[in-house]
């Protein structure tokens, strides 16, 4: 079956810093990836690549098999994206946030339409309508990971990212969000791409697990074998050792 | 071989600013291509471009207005001095209204712009960088030219010119105010010369240099804001950039706008 999700030997530099060499990965239709791995080694650069906020040097990204073709409008309509600090438009409500991509394009609706979708999505990160109309900064951190996150999911789309959704968060709330992350991707049949150092979102959002080391993936498979899978750059990132392959000064 | 490394260091330095300085005009140039391109092709964010032009013209009304009453004050007190060295008192209200209107309206205007707009442009914009909001809107597919760069820089070149016809009518009532209250002008017979001594290519070129102004400040803000670096550091060092530049490259403007329109 044609994965939802292939990268064939993605190569990236930013000048001199090589930061992927090689990424292969696949993910199945309605999957859950998440790609672990220390700071810097090319996690965001490799969720970049592949929507096209950075051109890889080298290699193909095919989605569904077909690589991203003129329409670059459509193409994109198939993501949805949670950003590491929300990265919400601080100058538009959070209705308006949410429902930002339903009253632009081409496929426009109403804006009472929108908000009422919006309102919706709110409900289902676990916010009430209230704060519909207030603005991105007068919300904590947990509450405004739920307005990028009722974002990210309010065009349905058919994959969707998490870039670090637990960071900056308390350990009650970065359970909450887990747990919602999940729900959500099972409910809409999305596939979807999580980056994040957490090991407990790790274990409660992963069907499969990909650990880049050195931009190149050095260990994939299910989360189940994550634990026993002996292969020591792995271990000594699960566990949290500051003895092992890994250098800790970086 | 000291004195050799040192010539050599010196010639590297110039060869540096000099490659740096074309990468940056190459960088500028691309930017405005794309800008330019955007301009005319769908979709045009009309909601934008009306908000914009409430931020960047009305808002922005209070700070030329004064800066134009207080130079149109100041301008009339000077002619009169210098006049009087050579009995020409009288020149006083055209020679207000055409400095006003040709010269200190749209370039005081721009320049007053230019620090008010393009640096909150710079750091808006930088800002959205810094925390990611460009990418948001790009996966959110939305063209970040399209929605923040066109309509910041249509604002500003259709609101800069209505701007300056507001700051001339108010620079010649500073004059005015000055010219009857203060150096004896009968009211009438000075509204008269003004009015009797402008032609409407003083006016017209006037606001074409605003337009331009508009365009750089616009241009400016946004391109220092889009290509700002990491950190509050980096929004910082866009927000200077921006209206440094945007200042010289008014004034670099004005001066070649003045020789196509009044060197023949």
């Amino acid at each position: 079956m044609t994965p939802k999700i292939a990268l064939r030997d993605i190569h990236k530099a930013f000048g001199s810093k090589h930061v992927l060499r090689g990424v292969d990965l696949e993910v199945a239709r309605g999957e859950s990836l998440v790609i672990i791995g220390g700071s810097g080694t090319g996690k965001s650069v490799t969720i970049k690549s592949i929507l096209g906020l950075i051109t890889p040097d080298k290699g193909e990204i095919l989605i569904d098999g077909a690589p991203m073709g003129r329409d670059r409008d459509a193409f994109l309509a198939q993501f949805g994206m949670l950003f590491q600090g929300g990265a919400l438009f601080d100058s538009l409500s959070v209705w308006q946030n949410v429902a930002f991509r339903l009253i632009r394009g081409r496929y426009k609706m109403t804006r009472e339409a929108a908000r009422e979708v919006a309102i919706e999505k709110l409900r289902r990160v676990g916010l009430s309508p209230d704060v519909a109309d207030q603005f991105p900064a007068e919300l904590s951190g947990g509450m405004q990971k739920r307005v990028g996150l009722a974002r990210a999911i309010a065009a349905e789309p058919e994959i969707i990212f998490f870039d670090e959704p637990t960071t900056g968060l308390d350990p009650i709330m970065s359970g909450v969000i887990n747990e919602l992350i999940r729900e959500i991707v099972v409910e809409m049949g999305a596939t979807a791409m999580t980056i994040t150092h957490d090991m407990t979102s790790v274990r409660a959002i992963a069907d499969k697990v990909a650990m880049i080391h050195n931009g190149k993936v050095r260990w994939s498979g299910p989360v189940g074998q994550m634990e026993t899978s002996g292969d020591p750059y792995l271990t000594q990132f699960i566990t949290g050792s500051a003895e092992g392959p890994i250098e800790a000064v970086r | 071989m000291v004195l050799l490394r040192l010539i050599d260091d010196f010639l590297a330095s110039i060869g540096r600013s000099v490659l740096n300085l074309c990468r940056a005009v190459g960088h500028l140039t691309l930017f405005v291509a794309v800008t330019l391109s955007h301009m005319v092709r769908t979709p045009i964010y009309p909601r934008e471009i009306g908000a914009q032009m409430l931020r960047i013209g009305y808002y922005s009304l209070p700070v030329v207005g004064l800066t134009t009453l207080f130079t149109g004050g100041a301008l009339a007190l000077q002619i009169y001095a210098g006049g009087a060295r050579f009995n020409a008192e009288a020149v006083v209200p055209s020679i207000v209204a055409i400095g006003m209107v040709r010269e200190l309206g749209p370039v005081l205007g721009g320049l007053m712009v230019a620090g008010r707009v393009s640096a909150s442009i710079a750091a808006e914009i930088g800002t959205m960088r810094v925390t990611e909001q460009i990418d948001a809107l790009t996966t959110l597919s939305t063209n970040p030219y399209k929605y923040l760069v066109v309509p910041r820089v249509v604002a500003a070149s259709v609101t800069l010119p209505m701007l300056v016809l507001v700051g001339d009518v108010i620079g010649v009532m500073g004059g005015y105010l000055v010219g009857v209250n203060r150096l004896g002008f009968s009211g009438v017979a000075y509204i008269q010369n003004t009015v009797d001594f402008l032609v409407l290519d003083d006016v017209v070129s006037g606001l074409a240099k605003a337009a331009v102004f508009g365009f750089i400040v616009a241009v400016m803000g946004c391109y220092h804001g889009y290509n700002s670096g990491r950190g509050a550091q980096g929004v910082g060092q866009a927000t200077t950039n921006a209206v440094v530049t945007a200042s010289i490259l008014i004034l670099a403007a004005n001066y070649v706008l003045t020789e196509v329109f009044f060197s023949a």
